[in-house]
């Protein structure tokens, strides 16, 4: 295949697996160099920036907290529109993007709730409560390790892609449940203060350390994500080049 | 700083966390080019990437 043949022109070029290989070889470095820079400015914006007058410097906790919740909630929505991709369209790497982002969207999960745990304590006084929020996130958490592993428990991976995908778009509903728990519930979790109907309610000291981790999160989720779905891709191509060696072997055994 | 345990628990975990991901999804990628080169010096190579017919002959 010429160097030619893998120009990616088009958004539908991207569904040829060994052309998104080569834009993710391309691109990869960029996104890393880029992800790293926006850690480094959101660190250090968030730890020169001053404590709030009633959390003092437990605010500095949010700047990890939000973001993670943010994302773990992006992160499933990727799988979410990846689902319909391998239902609706067959896309060939729609599965491979919801399987590559499961365990990413777990790993966000468990930050955002071991962080709004260690927030808890010295505010509320407490690690845990069953508020609508807290609980509607740890189902997430639990839903995205169920997926992971229905995937792995399936051992043809066509059927796996489409019995995941009817799961992860059932399990979208819990998205709007945990966005909207706070207002619909009473919880001692706060309501939302950045993305509100009227603007962020927050001081600018506090919501650019906020906004800077949560664009470095949003990054460094896509760097993994496409990192991730390279492997897949890899795994798919090996896989299938171990059956052809078997079927090869098998045909000269019967001769 | 008030409240260091907390604070800094919470960067040390989001640390791990990240690493961990980081770490699953590099060596993952190491190992999965590798076993693409094995097979690939053992002669098994997918249908696109083997020489036409004629053309090693």
């Amino acid at each position: 295949m010429s160097d030619n043949s893998l120009a990616i022109t088009k958004f539908s070029d991207l569904a040829n697996p060994t052309r998104f290989l080569a834009l993710v070889a391309r691109i990869l470095p960029w996104l890393s160099g880029l992800t790293a820079l926006a850690l480094v400015a959101g660190l250090c914006l968030g730890f020169t920036a001053e404590g709030d007058y009633q959390q003092g410097d437990t605010v500095r906790i949010m700047y990890i907290h939000v973001p993670a919740a943010w994302l773990s909630m992006m992160c499933y929505t990727v799988m979410a529109i990846s689902a319909i991709g391998t239902l609706v369209w067959r896309h060939p790497l729609a599965d491979v993007s919801a399987k590559a982002a499961a365990p990413l969207g777990a790993g966000f999960t468990l930050i955002a709730l071991i962080t709004g745990s260690l927030w808890g304590k010295p505010m509320w006084g407490t690690w845990w409560v069953w508020d609508a929020r807290l609980t509607s996130v740890f189902v997430l958490f639990l839903m995205y390790l169920g997926l992971i592993a229905l995937n792995r428990a399936m051992d043809d991976p066509a059927k796996a892609a489409r019995v995941s995908a009817v799961l992860i778009l059932v399990g979208f509903v819990n998205i709007p449940i945990i966005k909207f728990s706070v207002d619909w519930w009473n919880t001692l979790h706060q309501p939302a203060s950045v993305v509100r109907m009227g603007g962020p309610t927050i001081d600018a000291e506090f919501l650019w350390p906020l906004l800077v981790m949560a664009v470095a999160f949003t990054l460094l989720f896509f760097a993994l994500h496409l990192a991730a779905m390279r492997n897949e891709i890899l795994r798919r191509r090996i896989a299938a080049q171990r059956r052809m060696a078997a079927r090869m072997a098998s045909g000269r055994e019967g001769r | 700083m008030s409240h260091a345990f907390y604070i800094y628990g919470s960067y040390a975990v989001t640390g791990l966390i990240v690493l961990a991901l980081i770490g699953w999804v590099w060596l993952d990628g190491r190992a999965r080019a590798r076993e693409l080169q094995q097979l690939d010096a053992a002669g098994i190579r997918r249908r696109s990437a083997q020489p036409k017919d004629g053309a090693s002959a």
